[in-house]
């Protein structure tokens, strides 16, 4: 009995890391401030959502992986293998674009936290652009997704922090069942934001090449399902604590917006130093960790569905695109949060627009891949299955398409 | 001679018209049939929605930038045909492997040459005028020249149907050019009936060297690389799948037939067979090893009693042991006899009628002493060894202390158990 636990755990842990790693990055620079906001300006109120947030999640998080394993190809082979050339070009310029706005925040983010340090972000981003550079160029995938699981594991600062803040349990755990709806505007934006932002691109890209990368294979899907789960589930932990933290510092004490995640920390300074402290270091965290993976995981996507060489195993003159686009991703997105007066907002704004386009595209791909015998042979999606994700897919694209709206508004 | 050539981008979508120009469809797809003809496409697949006409390469008379000319009438219907190797459908967009270049390729266009029938190896360009393929010297042929990969087909790729071809041709000059010849590219089939239909072979492969086929096929799915696997000769199988990265080793195993498996684990070295059977599930493992000749099956097995990280479990069971009283003829002999072994092998070791080691002969030592020499005075003054218990850090120790190509491991009773060499070390490190 011991024993049969004892290798049940190793092989969970064997293929431990990519939907783990995926549905954390999830909560990047960009995806703490979503949370932020609601928990600062309604309290408590939208927790209702993250039940539903977390299903939509797993459904087309497991939906990646299973096309992963099956397969052993990443998502943007497959868009090109079935879709041609022409789609693929669409989809991966989209998705740069989509990436680098994304990168971008994410150094804004190492920018800001560390600024809540006393670091000057002219030292900060340098540093952070060249370390994050070197990490993949001159390691390996292996060892960078160890670190990668680590940093996993300080995403547990904010979970401390929401304690400290010593926030209204009860009316917590009652608002995380009970479903409100308001027809107020600036409410419902709100909900649109909060839910819209669940669901990117990248992550879909990122975490197929992820299972391939470690050669999960349709035998051993079973864990790996459970560690897609389970990833999702703790990311949405995670985005409850914020939500909690910044009702229970800010919203108690007078509801009002915020602009950043960063100011979200600074609002925790009354309960401590250390609910601050740790709550802008789970920002740097979250910051450093999807710099990281966003532009690497770009590169991938790209070169894979043109037909580019690439790997960090392979020689800057033998895969001169990918090493290319990396660097470049990484070059802009840090150089733009060291330009005074770069409309780091508005570009934001426009990326969701992007986005709004991109991922409608992608997840009616990937549910047409997933249902597609030739390529998915038994592991096709089941009728029930379908039914859940179809009508995901369908709330997804509504809420993103109405968040590019949004946006577009506020442009 | 640049007009002799067409892409399959430009193909697509040409107009069809009969022998008195009137238009029947497009071209929608061409298709070589490979047990016919390896590089000349045999059929063109005309018409639009699900009524597709087929075009045999002897029908067409003249084939040019303005189009395809029919040289006569009768065409049938097009039915899926499993003979058929569709360019569009099965090469267009998918992976292949470039043998020359040794990786992986997606296939982005493909290169034809027009041809004239009639002498069909050189047959100058025949590609102006329409309906000059017909007066005379015989019919336009296409042949699959190149695979084109890299950015000048992707940008032909895109912008095909939107500017005029000519236009298109004139301004990818300016790109790079970056292709592969037919003769060396390599399609991966991972289903063997249609392998089989369509002629396709893996044999290209196994002039590959090992470690970079092991790079290739670690690109490629589970199903497509098991194929190559399954297919290829059980040696060039074995040396390949050695150089593997260790956890994908078990996975091609694990999906191979066990006999199959077994024929390729033979062909290994034992402890690096021992080793990847250590990898697999055990009812897996013993599948195979049941499968398994009887004497690699026993070797493999005991090198399976040693804990991974100890000088058993590095070791191997292939070495050249001679007795204390040979001569450097007899071990010369013993040479001819294992040249199998030779590519790496450093020492041979002698042992006493017990099978205890009592010396180590460096290789080079051999062919400067004369044939009469006795072993015993060519060995290394001091006996190094390690036992099969002694640990991984320990053995590393030894190799780097004394300078040491292959070491012998003894067993508790001093008898010559196997040989750990130089590049199971640099594995060891650098799987670090």
């Amino acid at each position: 009995m011991l024993k049969a636990w004892r290798s049940r755990i190793m092989i969970f842990l064997a293929v431990l890391g990519p939907g783990f790693i995926t549905a954390n990055v999830d909560n990047d620079a960009g995806g703490i401030y979503p949370y932020s906001q609601p928990g600062a300006r309604w309290g408590y109120l939208p927790l209702w959502t993250l039940i539903p947030i977390t299903i939509a999640l797993i459904l087309v998080q497991e939906m990646c992986s299973r096309m992963g394993a099956v397969t052993g190809k990443g998502l943007s082979d497959l868009i090109r293998e079935e879709f041609g050339l022409r789609v693929t070009f669409v989809v991966m310029t989209l998705l740069v674009l989509v990436n680098l706005t994304n990168v971008m925040a994410n150094f804004a983010g190492i920018a800001s936290s560390l600024e809540l340090f006393h670091v000057s972000r002219y030292i900060s981003v340098p540093l952070g652009a060249v370390a994050i550079w070197l990490l993949i160029v001159k390691g390996n995938y292996q060892s960078a997704e160890k670190i990668f699981l680590f940093a996993c594991v300080l995403y547990i600062s904010y979970i401390i922090s929401g304690f400290l803040v010593k926030p209204n349990w009860t009316e917590a755990a009652v608002n995380s069942f009970r479903p409100v709806l308001m027809l107020d505007r600036d409410y419902i934006e709100m909900l649109i934001a909060m839910v819209g932002t669940t669901i990117a691109p990248w992550m879909q890209f990122y975490l197929q090449a992820a299972v391939v990368e470690k050669g999960i294979t349709a035998k051993e899907y079973a864990q790996s399902r459970v560690e897609v789960i389970f990833g999702c589930i703790v990311t949405d932990v995670v985005a409850f604590f914020i939500i909690v933290a910044c009702a229970g510092a800010i919203w108690t004490n007078g509801p009002r917006d915020i602009e950043s995640a960063a100011e979200a920390a600074q609002a925790l300074r009354p309960f401590g130093q250390y609910a601050y402290l740790l709550f802008s270091a789970g920002l740097l965290n979250a910051s450093v960790f999807a710099a990281c993976i966003l532009p690497l995981s770009t590169a991938y996507s790209v070169c894979e569905g043109l037909g580019f060489e690439s790997g960090v195993d392979k020689r800057f003159s033998e895969a001169p695109i990918f090493y290319w686009l990396y660097t470049l991703l990484i070059v802009i997105g840090a150089a733009v949060v060291l330009m005074p007066g770069f409309p780091l907002v508005r570009m934001i704004l426009f990326s969701q627009v992007i986005n709004g386009v991109l991922l409608p595209i992608v997840l009616i791909f990937m549910i047409l891949l997933a249902n597609n015998r030739r390529i998915m042979m038994e592991w096709v999606n089941s009728r029930f299955y379908n039914l859940a994700a179809w009508i995901t897919v369908v709330v997804m694209i509504g809420l993103s398409l109405a968040l590019a709206g949004i946006s577009v508004r506020n442009l | 001679m640049a007009e002799s050539v067409l892409f399959f981008t430009e193909l697509l979508g040409f107009p069809v018209l009969d022998s008195r120009g009137r238009r029947i469809g497009r071209v929608r797809d061409a298709a070589l049939v490979p047990l016919v003809h390896p590089a000349r496409i045999d059929r063109f697949l005309v018409g639009g929605g699900w009524a597709w006409l087929s075009v045999r390469y002897d029908q067409i008379a003249s084939i040019s930038l303005d189009g395809i000319r029919l040289g006569e009438e009768i065409l049938t219907p097009y039915h899926s045909d499993e003979y058929m190797l569709r360019i569009g459908r099965d090469l267009l967009d998918q992976q292949i492997i470039d043998v020359n270049g040794r990786k992986v390729v997606r296939v982005n266009d493909v290169t034809f040459e027009i041809r004239n029938a009639t002498s069909n190896s050189n047959g100058h360009s025949n590609g102006h005028g329409n309906g000059q393929g017909a007066n005379g010297n015989g019919r336009n042929c296409l042949y699959i020249l190149e695979v084109d990969v890299g950015i000048r087909s992707i940008f032909r790729r895109l912008v095909q149907g939107v500017l005029p071809s000519r236009l298109v041709r004139k301004v990818q000059r300016v790109i790079p050019p970056n292709s592969i010849r037919w003769e060396f590219c390599n399609i991966v089939e991972p289903d063997p009936q249609r392998r089989l239909r369509l002629n396709i072979s893996h044999e290209k492969l196994e002039k590959i060297h090992p470690a970079d086929l092991a790079d290739i096929v670690e690109e490629l799915g589970p199903a497509e690389r098991g194929a190559i696997f399954e297919s290829i000769d059980s040696e060039v199988a074995a040396e390949a799948l050695s150089e593997v990265d260790p956890r994908m080793q078990a996975r091609i195993l694990e999906s191979m037939e066990p006999e199959k498996a077994a024929d390729i684990v033979e062909e290994m070295a034992p402890d690096e067979a021992a080793d990847i059977l250590k990898g697999l599930e055990e009812s897996t493992s013993e599948e195979i090893l049941e499968e398994m000749e009887v004497a690699p099956e026993s070797e493999v097995r005991e090198l399976l009693e040693f804990k991974e990280d100890t000088a058993g479990g590095m070791m191997n069971t292939e070495y050249i042991s001679l007795h204390a009283g040979a001569t450097v003829e007899d071990a010369l002999n013993a040479l001819k006899g294992n040249e199998d072994q030779l590519e790496s092998l450093n020492a041979v070791f002698l042992v006493d009628s017990e099978r205890r080691l009592t010396g180590t002969v460096p290789l080079a030592r051999l062919f400067v002493a004369s044939s009469s020499t006795p072993l015993r005075e060519l060995s290394t003054e001091t006996l190094i060894s390690a036992t099969v218990t002694e640990k991984q850090d320990q053995v590393t120790e030894l190799f780097d202390k004394y300078n040491l190509l292959a070491l012998p491991v003894i067993d508790q009773d001093r008898r010559l158990a196997g040989v750990i060499t130089a590049d199971d070390i640099i594995s060891v490190l650098r799987h670090k």
